[in-house]
């Protein structure tokens, strides 16, 4: 007769960066099911509304995360202009955009490297992550930062890229761009990486839907729901199509993001090309009041900001539903049925921010 | 010429916490997803958000529950989403939200915190 155990697994584990735990139900080292728990780092920084003022709570949203900290502050700023119906100059918006795209480039190149980690490649891991410098360089050189950048407010942004800059920048994402093609080869031609990621977690189109996941784990399943689309900051002028896949599995998980980086250079390019000169920001005058939400894509997937205001400098409210909380579902389900040697691989595969999901 | 670019909706509307299943249920039928829910707390009064997304449209639909009283309990909408589960566990949790049959309840486990709903203003009775 099989035996069923409950197995905890983290908090603190090897494999996950961050503390998530999870009480594994397994019957002979397969996955029947999961009871997932969270907060052990919450800090209630939505609560903060009440002591910090609303220009304020810029920083405070950059700081929910130090790998999403510029979607972060980004999709902050965007709620509380929509709210107060500011409209960035159009230089803003390209320079959110670039940022943003840069963002993704280290957050899914992060990714790499630990999955890489994950199956125990480590020299892959070692590779990724030393490419990953080179765009935080850029980061550090645009923004000052690596990974509080502090260059949104509401209104605009603080800094501009001057053409030196730009000039460096569009050298390192040529030079990330043919080391990433040599990092592709392996990732998606190398045997043992195959013999670990295919067929491995497979969550159907429809499984992902009915899940609500977001992001590169719901397009990797063949779900079309790229916030970008939408059209904020500059997105609406630039050309792009979401990266899909209709497989499924912790592979087309990794195909996924690693097209995306291509299309993330791509859009750099684009935008640099487009970029108009003018204003870094518009002078915002008095406080919000009234309510939003908006959507948009950080590097894990759909991201929620509501903000109300009251008319005064305190908000009364903001809420951030991060795209890990998104795929907490999603992770379960593709747990379920998984041998147990795969859950630390299958829970890098959603690429778990437990920071942000906790906040 | 080229159509002008249809902008997607994004709306926020009133409705009666007694029809939060009823309009789950439209909006499921409707082909939308649940892309969040939340609580917030306006003064004493309670206001619970659930959002809907139509992927093929990028329309989203916000529809508000007010709960004058914080103790009105409501009903989970786990058996139209049930990834809702997450977003309800976590208004019990943080904001002291009471909703029936939801599932999997968590047993205020969800979140490993000391506090007791740390989003919940204190009651006027407390202070």
């Amino acid at each position: 007769m099989k035996k069923r155990s409950v197995v905890p697994y983290g908090p603190q584990h090897p494999v996950l960066p961050e503390p998530i735990h999870l009480d594994l139900v397994i019957e002979d080292e397969k996955i029947m099911d999961v009871i997932p728990s969270i907060g052990f780092i919450h800090r209630g920084l939505e609560g903060l509304t009440s002591k910090r003022d609303f220009n304020q709570m810029a920083y405070v949203a950059e700081r929910i995360c130090g790998i999403c900290s510029f979607g972060h502050g980004f999709g902050y700023c965007e709620t509380v202009e929509k709210i107060m119906g500011v409209e960035i100059p159009d230089r803003a918006k390209y320079l959110r955009t670039i940022w943003f795209e840069m963002s993704r480039v280290h957050s899914h190149l992060l990714w790499l490297g630990l999955l890489a980690d994950g199956f125990g490649f480590e020299n892959l891991f070692y590779q990724c992550w030393r490419v990953r410098e080179k765009i935080l360089d850029m980061l550090e050189l645009t923004t000052g930062g690596r990974v509080i950048f502090s260059v949104n407010k509401i209104g605009g942004v603080m800094k501009d890229i001057s053409s030196t800059m730009a000039k460096s920048v569009l050298e390192s994402i040529d030079s990330i761009e043919a080391e990433l093609k040599e990092l592709q080869k392996t990732f998606m031609g190398d045997y043992t990486v195959e013999s670990r990621l295919k067929g491995c977690g497979v969550l159907t189109k429809e499984q992902a839907h009915a899940l609500g996941c977001a992001g590169p784990f719901a397009r990797a399943s063949g779900i079309n729901n790229d916030m970008r689309l939408l059209g904020y900051a500059a997105y609406g002028q630039l050309d792009f199509e979401p990266v899909i896949s209709d497989v499924g599995d912790s592979y087309a998980r990794c195909d996924v993001r690693i097209r995306e980086l291509f299309q993330s250079f791509d859009l750099i390019r684009q935008c640099f090309n487009k970029m108009p000169s003018g204003d870094l920001s518009v002078d915002v005058k008095g406080n919000p009041k009234g309510e939003h939400f908006t959507r948009i894509e950080q590097p894990r997937g759909e991201a929620v900001y509501y903000v109300h205001g009251n008319g005064t400098p305190f908000l009364d409210r903001l809420r951030v539903r991060t795209p890990t909380f998104a795929n907490l579902a999603g992770l379960c389900e593709t747990l379920k049925g998984a041998d147990y040697a795969d859950v630390g691989l299958l829970v890098l595969t959603i690429d778990p921010c437990i920071s942000c999901t906790e906040r | 010429m080229e159509a002008e670019k249809r902008q997607p909706k994004n709306d926020i509307e009133i409705i009666d916490f007694n029809f939060i299943v009823e309009i789950a249920i439209a909006m499921q039928r409707s082909g939308y997803r649940l892309s969040q829910a939340c609580a917030a707390y306006e003064g004493d009064e309670l206001n619970l958000f659930y959002t809907y997304v139509d992927d093929e449209n990028n329309d989203c639909i916000t529809v508000n529950a007010k709960l004058e009283d914080r103790d009105t309990v409501i009903m989970s909408i786990t058996n139209v989403f049930p990834y809702a589960a997450f977003y309800e566990n976590e208004m019990h949790e943080l904001f002291g939200v009471n909703i029936n049959m939801t599932v999997p309840d968590y047993q205020d486990r969800l979140y490993r915190i000391d506090q007791e709903t740390p989003m919940a203003p204190a009651r006027k009775e407390e202070e």
